[in-house]
């Protein structure tokens, strides 16, 4: 399959690349990772007469904790994120999310900022940052803006970066001491979109009820979905059985899923109900664990 | 567009358009044929050679993307006439059957050997999962791996 011909653009600064961008208008796409780009060019679901590919810009890549946030470059490849030792023992959910998005070799060109930019619904780290209350830095020809994830994810493969804009980096809040999340998807093999997949995040209190609760759906709606009235129930309650098992139920209530190859709508509003409450537990055990 | 890269240790040159897939202009181009397409849709892992020493699926890249970059497909693998002890693996255990994912099994097990040389069966499952065999059922795949880490870490290699 070849794609349709286009220029190609290898800026080496963001001012460069966001001028390009402006000039360029919506005839251009951001070449990120590419892995889910390029194969939308081959399948000619995607011609645009440009790419810049924003791989040859420094200082956007790498994983670090400052100013009350893990802050990850938008170009970090899934792979360092997966092996990321500040990663695997602070973030536990970002690190469950980092080993089951596609498969190893899709993983060390797939960028953390193109899985997001991209607006697939079925994508892993969508949920994952509405669990966690991300922000995503984007920067334009006027400057850089922050953008809470909440009003990120406009449509189904929209968001709310504008054509001349670049997502710069995501910033995940630093974790207080007692919290924890995990994330669940069930694929029918590696590499497929998720049936569907469930990211929990628990920050509990000194007394043991729910601080901050954060739960995020995957490719069960036309967008990732926020399960605000099960994380609503949560808050400021003892997670016990009951209260996960009703959480679990609201969470269900609240993903769209259409049917398909995977399953159909009541298989796949179970599926939430399953993934969410095992997800809680987990997270509550690791919550706990950390103590 | 000019593309200049170093391909198991040596110096290339081609003339492309960017449009081309890196795979394309390895086998079309620069007539590197060990590197098989499969699934052209990024699933199967046939095409997977190393770029800077990881292993990536070269249909899902442009060539102009590999400028600058040192790679290494399957034809890297024996050197003076000698097959690396993934080759010899292979053929011991009867790694393969119809052999048209082994040149991408070679190249995700070079490099995860290079980085885990002493690797267990479920890390060896993990780290091929993203390469698909149709005929082994994968059991003989592992052995293969297994039979290699065992002969480098004798000082086979």
């Amino acid at each position: 399959m070849i794609p349709a011909a286009f220029e190609y653009h290898a800026p080496s600064t963001i001012d460069e690349a966001t001028a390009l961008l402006a000039k360029l208008g919506e005839d251009a796409k951001i070449l990120s990772g590419g892995q889910s780009l390029i194969p939308l060019m081959k399948l000619r679901l995607a011609s645009p007469t440009h790419l810049v590919d924003i791989n040859g810009i420094p200082g956007l890549s790498g994983i670090r904790e400052d100013d009350g946030f893990l802050r990850i470059g938008a170009l970090t490849r899934e792979s360092e994120l997966e092996e990321s030792e500040l990663v695997r023992t602070r973030y536990p959910l970002l690190h469950d999310t980092s080993k089951v998005i596609a498969d190893p070799l899709v993983r060390n060109l797939a960028t953390v900022g193109g899985n997001l930019a991209h607006g697939d619904p079925a994508n892993d780290h969508p949920a994952t940052m509405l669990a966690l209350g991300a922000e995503v830095v984007a920067v334009g020809p006027k400057g850089e803006r922050r953008v809470p994830i909440t009003s990120f994810f406009t449509g189904p493969f929209e968001t709310s970066l504008k054509p001349d804009e670049i997502l710069v980096e995501i910033r995940v809040p630093m974790p207080s001491a007692r919290s924890a999340g995990a994330y669940l998807k069930l694929e029918r093999k590696v590499g497929d979109f998720a049936t569907a997949a469930v990211a929990a995040q628990l920050s509990l209190g000194g007394d043991g009820t729910c601080e901050h609760v954060g739960i995020g759906l995957t490719n069960v709606g036309l967008t990732p979905i926020k399960a605000t009235r099960a994380e609503a129930l949560l808050k400021g309650k003892t997670p016990d059985e009951t209260v996960i098992k009703r959480a679990a139920e609201l969470a269900a209530e609240a993903s769209e899923p259409s049917a398909d190859l995977r399953g159909s709508v009541e298989y796949k509003k179970d599926l939430v109900r399953v993934l969410t409450a095992r997800a809680l537990r987990k997270a509550l055990g690791r919550a706990t664990d950390r103590r | 567009m000019q593309v200049r890269l170093s391909i198991n240790g040596e110096q290339r040159e081609a003339d492309v358009e960017p449009r081309l897939l890196l795979v394309h202009m390895l086998r079309d181009v620069l007539r590197l044929t060990g590197t098989h397409i499969g699934c052209d849709t990024t699933h199967c892992g046939a095409c997977t050679i190393l770029m800077d020493g990881r292993p990536v699926k070269s249909c899902t890249m442009f060539a102009v993307q590999a400028r600058g970059k040192q790679l290494m497909t399957v034809e890297g693998l024996e050197q003076n006439g000698k097959l690396h002890p993934l080759q010899e693996g292979f053929m011991a255990e009867h790694g393969l059957q119809c052999g048209y994912c082994t040149p991408g099994m070679l190249m995700t097990s070079y490099a995860f050997l290079e980085r885990h040389p002493s690797p267990s069966e479920d890390e060896i499952r993990w780290a091929i999962s993203g390469n698909l065999c149709r005929c082994t059922g994968y059991v003989n795949i592992v052995k293969a791996v297994q039979h290699a880490a065992a002969k480098i870490s004798q000082g086979g290699a």
